[in-house]
């Protein structure tokens, strides 16, 4: 679905003449490879280079080096641009800062408009992708006047309505209340599993990325810890140093083994983390 | 405060003037506008005044709703009628200082020219109460689609209105929250002189206008990355038909304006 | 007795259709020192409250006393009250405005009224306060990084010297390294300066691990008042207005229903800890 081969980007800074005056890396060497249908998340402090990275699956950025495919086409191909577009669909941060229609079903169908669907079937993916994010009641809304959750909701509907293989959410929870991330993540859950639509989530809450089927950690720009969540997090003190966190169990386990009690690595979850004490306490 | 502008803010309600078709209203409105400046009596007034109250009576927008938006003219209607209450100069005299003087056609100007800049916010506050941004901006484009011959960007121009037309009640929030918030910090927006008070703007002007760029990079980003790329082969999820209640609207319309029309020639 | 909120009420667009009751009949009194969490989800009224504690908003019934003086009495100055009690909004960063981070932080004790040099040297005191190191002084406050920018806003705040500092969400956007650093500033200005300090927050885990007490607010009410262990015991009922307790509440209340004899009234990981190991050694809490 998407292949990254030695992805480089280099922002540059311009002086007055147009001559480079500063150049930072902002994502190096990344490679990778997501296979369709996989919930992946792509964790990282402010600043380590996740959303530059995001960027480049959607062909908003280019490589400066190295080459980036989505489902087999160059994001450099500008003959592919808007099939890439289409294909790969994204939901950034800012939920106010995305949606261009004032009415709900309105914004929704932007993105088909764009694309030339005929009216009827507008209306008709309109609506489907309004029920997958369960916000048809609110189809005649002014988006102003929805909650930071919903808006993300109707952010990701607008890209559902295009049909997408593939959908990369660059930090989609960062500005809401706990409530919205929820519904959020359960949205992007959600169509991964009933869908079948490739999901890349770019976060640094912890508890978003438990039930991923991939985790990679970056850190200035480069891809430096990936594997299952339970792997990453096993890992506490090398998060810590990349200013990161791990999941409330996990860090009470981890916690709980510093004072010498013996529970395993990776322990993610409440109930995992009640078991394990259990299994101990019976043994004593 | 800020919150009061009504102007540009749609009011969602199933009404006969919502249904119709965004041209229709605009037409309307230009119509409107052109009648009030036909008429120049009491009764040409009288016409315009239930016209407009016919039209809000049926749109079903509460009355409070649209004058609300006349707070913020209120300067300027004051000032308009100050100036041609003073500076219009008529046969009877009705009050003298020095050389300030009113007369009985100063009187008569300042009062319809008052009349017609209320009539002229409610009626064009009436269209966009009742149409959204996006009817607004389609309806416009394809009135103008015409001058697309002559390389007008009418796509882009309808565009930016309809971006415009969304963000104005979020920067209007943004202001509101950056002014609290320099207020917070014992910024003093209210009193001083004029060049005080401009200086003491300008903790409000640039993080405003920072974020309204922020806001502008992001949206760009956003329409790229659902495929916009400008007028061509873009498909309409609501394009616009004319329905027979939209030709009666016409009808009605253009009688008005000839009523108005007459009215103006054979009641001054 | 520093602040107290006596039967206030607030109402927006009142006698309209939008008509909304967001503040009921508040009651609150927040002592000299203390750090007091203020949690409930959006639209709660928690945000409307704060700004009626500086003066922002003035309360449709009802009035705040401010060190027992009516903040809506005659002859009571808001601008002095707005100098006592500090509000930090959400997203402060958003509020910078000048062409280097000092003159920035300045604003606030110039329009008190201080001289450029007094003005400078609170300034300086407040942004070393919120760990900026000289040398950013004379930087643009935009090339600096989210985290900074908004430590710059805080010390803005913090330079005209409050006896109260109120943030609103001031951990909203940074991720958690960003979040611990601004978490911990502001426990140590409560504990090295005395300042009173009102958080506003979503997340149970910060608010715990930091706060002497939490006020809980749903639809304009205040829901729950106490220390965090007495509010988080009724965590079923805080989900019920769509909040939570921190997650090591959750567990300790499932390994007491599977039938541990362990102390449920941890908040934070450490008090979790303690408790599990007291349990497992077989110790009584």
């Amino acid at each position: 679905m998407i292949r990254a081969e030695g992805l480089t980007f280099d922002y540059e800074r311009l002086d007055e003449e147009g001559n480079v005056e500063e150049k930072k890396r902002a994502v190096d060497h990344v490679n990778l490879h997501i296979r369709p249908g996989a919930f992946i998340a792509i964790l990282g402090h402010n600043g380590s280079g996740k959303s530059t990275f995001a960027k480049h699956i959607n062909a908003i950025l280019t490589p400066t080096e190295g080459t980036l495919f989505v489902d087999g086409m160059d994001t450099k191909d500008e003959d592919k641009l808007w099939e890439i577009r289409q294909d790969a669909g994204m939901v950034f941060q800012n939920p106010d800062n995305q949606i261009i229609g004032t009415v709900v079903e309105e914004d929704v169908g932007f993105g088909p408009e764009n694309l030339g669907v005929p009216t009827d079937e507008i209306w008709q993916r309109v609506e489907e992708s309004l029920s997958a994010v369960g916000m048809l009641k609110y189809r005649h809304h002014s988006p102003n006047r929805l909650s930071g959750g919903q808006k993300q909701r109707v952010a990701i509907a607008g890209v559902m309505a295009m049909h997408p293989r593939c959908i990369v959410l660059d930090e989609p929870t960062a500005m809401l209340d706990p409530n919205g991330r929820k519904s959020v993540i359960k949205t992007a859950r959600k169509l991964n599993k009933e869908e079948g639509i490739t999901i890349l989530l770019i976060t640094h809450y912890m508890e978003e990325v438990i039930e991923a089927d991939h985790v990679y950690v970056m850190d200035s720009g480069k891809v430096v810890m990936e594997g299952t969540p339970k792997e990453i997090f096993s890992q506490v003190e090398e998060l810590k140093r990349l200013r990161l966190d791990v999941p409330q169990a996990t860090l009470l386990a981890y916690e709980l083994k510093k004072r010498g009690i013996l529970l395993p690595d990776g322990i993610l979850s409440n109930e995992e983390l009640v078991d394990e004490l259990w299994r101990l306490k019976s043994k004593m | 405060m800020i919150r009061d502008i009504t102007l540009g803010q749609y009011y969602p309600a199933k009404s006969v003037i919502h249904q119709l078709d965004p041209r229709v209203k605009l037409v309307t409105t230009v119509i409107y506008v052109i009648s009030l400046f036909v008429a120049n009596g009491i009764v040409g007034y009288a016409v315009a005044t239930l016209f407009l109250g016919v039209v809000i009576k049926l749109s079903k927008v509460p009355f409070k709703y649209i004058t609300k938006g006349l707070k913020a003219i209120v300067l300027l209607l004051v000032l308009t009628a100050v100036f041609n209450l003073f500076l219009i100069d008529g046969e009877i005299v009705l009050w003298r200082w020095g050389i300030f003087r009113i007369t009985d056609q100063g009187v008569r100007t300042a009062v319809f020219m008052a009349i017609r800049l209320i009539y002229l916010i409610i009626g064009s506050s009436v269209m966009t109460l009742t149409t959204t941004p996006n009817d607004l901006t389609d309806g416009l484009e394809k009135l103008l689609g015409p001058m697309k011959k002559i390389h007008v960007p009418v796509h882009e121009i309808a565009m930016m209105m309809s971006i415009a037309l969304r963000f104005i009640p979020i920067l209007l929030e943004e202001t509101d929250k950056i002014m609290k918030a320099q207020i917070a910090r014992g910024a003093d927006f209210e009193t001083g002189n004029l060049i005080q008070k401009a200086k003491a703007m300008v903790p409000l002007l640039v993080p405003l206008f920072i974020s309204a760029f922020r806001r502008a990079n992001d949206l760009a980003m956003a329409m790229e990355a659902r495929c916009y790329h400008g007028g061509d082969g873009r498909t309409k999820m609501k394009p616009l038909h004319y329905e027979s209640r939209d030709k009666t609207a016409y009808g009605v319309v253009w009688c008005y304006l000839a009523v108005m029309i007459l009215v103006g020639r054979y009641f001054t | 007795m520093a602040i107290k909120v006596k039967n206030v009420n607030y109402t927006y667009a009142e006698g309209t259709a939008y008509e909304i009751h967001a503040l009921k009949d508040i009651n609150l009194e927040i002592p000299d020192g203390q750090f007091v969490g203020l949690i409930g989800h959006t639209g709660s009224g928690k945000s409307t409250l704060v700004q009626h504690l500086n003066g922002l908003m003035k309360a449709t019934g009802g009035t705040i006393y401010y060190n027992g003086k009516d903040i809506y009495g005659e002859g009571f100055s808001m601008k002095e009250l707005r100098s006592k009690v500090g509000l930090v909004f959400q997203y402060p960063e958003h509020q910078l405005f000048e062409i280097d981070v000092l003159t920035d932080v300045c604003f606030g004790p110039r329009n008190l009224g201080f001289s450029k040099e007094e003005a400078e040297e609170k300034a300086k005191a407040a942004l070393r306060l919120v760990g900026m190191k000289e040398e950013y002084d004379r930087r643009s406050p935009f090339e600096l990084s989210g985290g900074q920018k908004r430590r710059v806003a805080i010390a803005g705040v913090l330079a005209m010297e409050p006896e109260v500092l109120i943030l609103d969400e001031p951990t909203a956007g940074l991720d958690p390294k960003g979040r611990d650093e601004i978490l911990d500033q502001i426990a140590r200005l409560k504990k090295e300066r005395g300042i009173t300090i009102v958080l506003v927050s979503h997340s149970m885990e910060d608010v715990a691990r930091y706060v002497d007490r939490i006020i809980v607010m749903n639809q304009g009410q205040v829901k729950f008042d106490g220390v965090p262990k007495e509010v988080f015991r009724h965590y079923k009922e805080l989900e019920e207005i769509g909040l939570a307790a921190p997650q090591v509440t959750y567990l300790m209340q499932e390994l007491k229903a599977k039938g541990a004899e362990v102390d449920t009234d941890a908040t934070t990981i450490r008090e979790a800890a303690d408790a599990i190991e007291n349990w497992l050694k077989g110790r009584q809490g």
